[in-house]
């Protein structure tokens, strides 16, 4: 089944390294990704406050681009496209009128039949390929999953099994050799489309959840979500009390990057503010160099 | 608190109509509330939001921020146990509040989302840099996170240029379309409470 990528504007900015390891790793289970041609911007957390017809309208055009490009499947990695892409495919399946309104209003034909999946559901149908490959093993990293919102919720759009107990990011981490901890902040909101506009409560939020993951006894945090990544690694400075050690943010994919033997600056372990440098040094995982 | 732009006529029927859910399946257990990450910053909370929209009296909504700062992260619907949708609701009336009484609006979220959707209506995509110059413009916090800039800069995060895509039209007739602006930039999505 052919497999369209939808990168989404972080991953083309603030995420490169989401991208960057994502691709290594396709690279190296075999698994190419054809980036859908003339994408657009989702609407992410912005389109569905100004109104639900636009919320639907944008990432709709992109379903129908991936269908005039013959895929059968879209990636979305980020999780805020995910969540939007699924959802309105979703809301156009459940709604005939707009569903018939939809070729007019993209300026294209559409059929709603793209299907829409995120990077738990690519990586663990990868698992049995992922563990063949496996050269690097975790011994035990204590790390927490943290999903946060647009990977679960809400269980109508996403794929979830159980929205308030998900175990895909787990099963995930252990098969790369990590140890999960049993933690209470894996689901809570980091305050996502806040950042730039009310600061002060992303603070709030992040420095709960970095707290508690410290508590749980994880050494790493990892994430699936552009958003999620930002708010706690680049503002994990202003969230973390005098004395704490900073808690490095892996990408899902580059934690399975670094499993599969993939060279950490190839990962874009270089281009995060909280190096994970002493961690992987410290797990016998090569040194990520450079830029901080 | 009664100031009302917003007709309370018939409310619970147009937000089951236009978005499915029924509020009066609510029978105000606070589930919702007790789950919501912003409950602590906020007034009036998802069950408070419930009961107004049963009880017509949505004024008291419209002079505070509280519905404003709703992250939509779904936590109240996903533990509802009758089934309702209070974040879809919040949605629904901040589209109408936008509409109606853009006033209310508090500025440094409406600048967010104005200056982000204009990025997407100019070039089809988030341009991170002009999103955050423009928010910058339109709330006057010109040195607040100053100093992020380098360092994503030196991370290669941060792009200089915009990349617009060759279907930029379809980008815009959609905006158009979807917000009835013709030509008047993202903004005129209603998401400003300020003017441009």
């Amino acid at each position: 089944m052919r497999t369209g990528y939808f990168p989404g504007c972080s991953l083309h900015g603030t995420a490169r390294e989401f991208d960057e390891s994502l691709r290594a790793v396709a690279g190296a289970i075999g698994a190419p990704l054809a980036e859908i041609d003339d994408w657009n911007c989702c609407g992410a957390s912005s389109a569905h406050v100004v109104g639900q017809r636009l919320a639907v309208a944008l990432p709709a055009r992109n379903l129908a681009l991936a269908e005039a490009q013959g895929v059968e499947q879209v990636l979305a990695p980020c999780a805020a496209c995910y969540n939007r892409l699924a959802k309105a495919r979703r809301v156009i399946e459940e709604d005939e009128a707009l569903r018939r309104e939809m070729p007019e209003l993209l300026g294209r034909p559409f059929g709603n039949r793209v299907a829409v999946r995120n990077i738990l559901e690519f990586l663990t149908d990868a698992l049995p390929v992922i563990e063949a490959r496996l050269v690097h093993a975790f011994g035990g990293l204590p790390l927490a999953c943290y999903y946060g919102c647009l990977l679960v919720r809400p269980a109508s759009v996403t794929s979830a099994e159980d929205p308030e107990h998900p175990t895909a990011m787990e099963q995930i981490a252990r098969a790369c050799g990590a140890a999960p901890v049993t933690w209470h902040m894996g689901l809570e909101c980091c305050g996502g489309s806040l950042s730039v506009s009310r600061t002060g409560s992303v603070i709030r939020l992040g420095r709960a959840i970095l707290e508690d993951a410290r508590k749980a006894g994880a050494e790493a945090l990892l994430v699936a979500c552009p958003m999620c990544h930002s708010n706690l690694d680049f503002r994990q400075r202003a969230m973390t009390r005098d004395g704490r050690p900073p808690i490095p943010v892996l990408y899902v994919t580059e934690l399975v990057g670094l499993a599969l033997g993939i060279e950490p600056r190839r990962l874009g372990l270089d281009r995060h503010f909280v190096s994970p440098a002493p961690l992987l040094a410290r797990r016998g995982q090569a040194p990520a160099g450079g830029r901080h | 608190m009664s100031r009302s732009p917003v007709s309370d006529g018939g409310l619970r029927e147009r937000i089951l109509q236009e978005t499915g859910v029924n509020t009066a399946r609510c029978y105000q257990c606070g589930k919702c509330s007790a789950g919501c990450p912003m409950a602590a910053e906020t007034r009036w909370r998802p069950h408070d939001v419930m009961r107004m929209v049963n009880t017509g009296a949505v004024g008291p909504l419209q002079d505070d921020p509280s519905i404003w700062l709703c992250l939509a992260c779904e936590t109240c619907a996903s533990r509802c146990p009758n089934g309702c949708d209070p974040a879809r609701v919040i949605d629904a009336l901040r589209e109408r509040f936008a509409r109606e009484a853009p006033g209310g609006v508090p500025r440094p979220v409406a600048a967010f989302h104005r200056a982000f959707l204009d990025q997407v209506r100019r070039h089809g995509r988030s341009f991170e840099l002009g999103m955050v110059m423009e928010y910058k413009l339109r709330t006057g916090a010109l040195t607040e996170d100053a100093l992020s800039a380098p360092g994503l800069l030196a991370r290669g995060k941060l792009s200089l240029t915009p990349s617009r895509i060759s279907g930029i039209g379809e980008v815009r007739r959609i905006f158009d379309a979807c917000t009835g602006s013709a030509g008047t930039g993202a903004g005129g999505t209603g998401a400003g409470g300020d003017d441009r």
